[in-house]
């Protein structure tokens, strides 16, 4: 039992294959074994949003998805956000409007904001908040976050 | 987390063999969102992991003639998605809608929720008063449960070892057919139903008269409710505050919840009352033609 298997996956666009045991999470394997540590653990058990990641497209807690379930699938992770060395405009306004403090709430806001501004370009301030709901920041109260979220949306409208 | 085997089968008969070799140390694994939590806790001795989400039969969403058939693995994501289920059938875009935030909703699903069979499970009751039919299989072969007889006591089913869930199906509305959940918490997201109530109805044509409907409780006993008698006391009666209020006596009668850090006996037996009153009304307004839930979603707390 538990020896380690091979996992086949396109992470940030790129085919990779990784050695994982079946125990460990989605999470574990991207910041243990592929060193992408982008990521964040901040509950290990779907409260807190910190880990997320786009699973096939779809917003999902990194550390609620086994290593192996993602073979043959595609995962975008914080670190296939930017693209050719730019900064996302989530990035950028997150930084501008300070959505940050401690920081390690924000990969895992910054990949839920995407997934929704993919799915509906131009939220309601309303939609925003319902959307973050299963992220938690302990630092910023949220409000940053949100408009930072707003104000991208703002310049696709 | 404990080490185990993961196994994904691409057809129900691989599944079957998969757990009937690895026993009571096998489970199914849909979207994990319970079952992974429970592992890194370490609550289950686990040898076995058995991802069901491979199999064509568990992932399907489709309707037809007779209804929908749902996949007992498809994710609250992907059902929220489908415009034609929506329309169809509200209740359990509701709960789809309420179980855990958007990412828990990418993998979440309802075969799971069921399979997990909390008391406070907030998608048993729409299935209930849905009238859902559960297709298991299992090592002796097929058979189907009514969703009321489904689960035995918290965490327990009629789930045999070897067992497991491989479809919902959900009859077609009739016309003048809506229904609707809704759950009582503390705060706006992200938290466990302190009671939970769901309601049908089919009206007549002039859709002034109940012919008849179901209601469903949850969180008040050791199992998710089908209130017979609230459903039967509605039959045949003219809608008024009147006839709703019966029903919510009998509700709030049949709930026979327990105190602990989330409510009060006293408490969930008002709010059995207060929740079936108001899901009747829910499920009133949309037999009599409101838009589903993009509409009324918003009494629902998804959607302004
Ligand atoms: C942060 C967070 C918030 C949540 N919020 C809510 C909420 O608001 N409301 C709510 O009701 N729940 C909530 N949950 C619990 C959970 O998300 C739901 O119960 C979910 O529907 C479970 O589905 P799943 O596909 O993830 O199941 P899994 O975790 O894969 O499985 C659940 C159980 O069912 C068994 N199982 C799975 N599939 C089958 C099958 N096909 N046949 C037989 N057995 C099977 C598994 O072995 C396991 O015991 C929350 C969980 C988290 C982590
Ligand atoms: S670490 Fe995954 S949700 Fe908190
Ligand atoms: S910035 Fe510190 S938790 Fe969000």
């Amino acid at each position: 039992m538990a020896n380690k298997t091979a996992v086949e996956t396109t992470l940030n666009g790129e085919e990779t294959t990784f050695l994982c045991e079946p125990r460990q999470t989605l999470l574990e394997a991207l910041r243990d074994e592929l060193g992408l540590i982008g990521s964040k653990e901040g509950c290990g058990n779907g409260n807190c949003g910190a880990c997320n990641v786009l699973l096939d497209g779809v917003l999902v807690n990194s550390c609620l998805v086994l290593a192996p379930e993602i073979e043959g699938r595609s995962v975008v992770t914080i670190e296939g956000i930017a693209e050719d060395g730019e900064l996302h405009p989530l990035q950028q306004k997150f930084l501008e409007h300070a959505s940050l403090q401690c920081g390690i709430c924000t990969p895992g806001f910054i990949v839920s904001s995407k997934a929704l501004l993919d799915e509906n370009p131009n939220p309601t301030e309303h939609d925003v908040r319902l959307w973050l709901a299963g992220n938690l920041c302990r630092c910023t109260g949220y409000d940053k976050i949100v408009r930072a979220v707003l104000d991208v949306a703002q310049n696709n409208a | 987390m404990q080490a185990f085997d993961y196994i994904a089968p691409k057809s129900v008969d691989e599944a079957i063999s998969a757990l009937a070799a690895g026993g009571e140390k096998a489970r199914p694994l849909s979207g994990g969102t319970d079952l992974i939590a429970q592992l890194q806790e370490g609550r289950r001795g686990l040898e076995t992991v058995v991802d069901v989400k491979r199999i064509p039969e568990l992932m399907e969403i489709s309707i037809s003639a007779d209804g929908l058939k749902l996949g007992a693995a498809v994710s609250c994501h992907t059902i929220n998605a489908n415009q034609a289920v929506r329309d169809a059938y509200p209740a359990l875009i509701d709960s789809t809608h309420l179980i855990g935030g958007t990412q828990i909703q990418g993998r979440a699903s309802i075969g799971g929720n069921l399979c997990n069979s909390s008391p406070a499970a907030d998608a048993i009751p729409n299935l209930v008063v849905h009238n859902v039919s559960c297709h298991i299989a299992g090592p002796n072969g097929r058979r189907t449960v009514a969703v009321e007889d489904f689960c035995t006591g918290p965490g327990q089913n009629v789930l045999e070892n070897g067992e497991f869930l491989v479809s919902l199906t959900f009859p077609k509305p009739p016309p003048n057919f809506g229904a609707a959940y809704l759950r009582f918490i503390p705060r706006n997201e992200m938290d466990i139903a302190v009671v939970g109530a769901g309601a049908s109805v089919i009206l007549s044509d002039d859709k002034e008269t109940i012919q008849s409907a179901r209601v469903s409780l949850g969180a008040v006993a050791p199992t998710p409710l089908l209130v017979q008698e609230a459903g039967d006391v509605l039959a045949g009666q003219p809608i008024s505050e009147e006839t709703l209020n019966k029903a919510a006596d009998l509700a709030k009668a049949a709930a026979r919840p327990i105190n602990d850090m989330r409510g009060t006996i006293a408490q969930r037996k008002h709010l059995s009352g207060v929740l079936t009153q108001r899901a009747l009304r829910i499920a009133i307004d949309r037999a009599r033609g409101a838009k589903t839930v993009d509409e009324l979603g918003r009494l629902n707390g998804h959607g302004e």
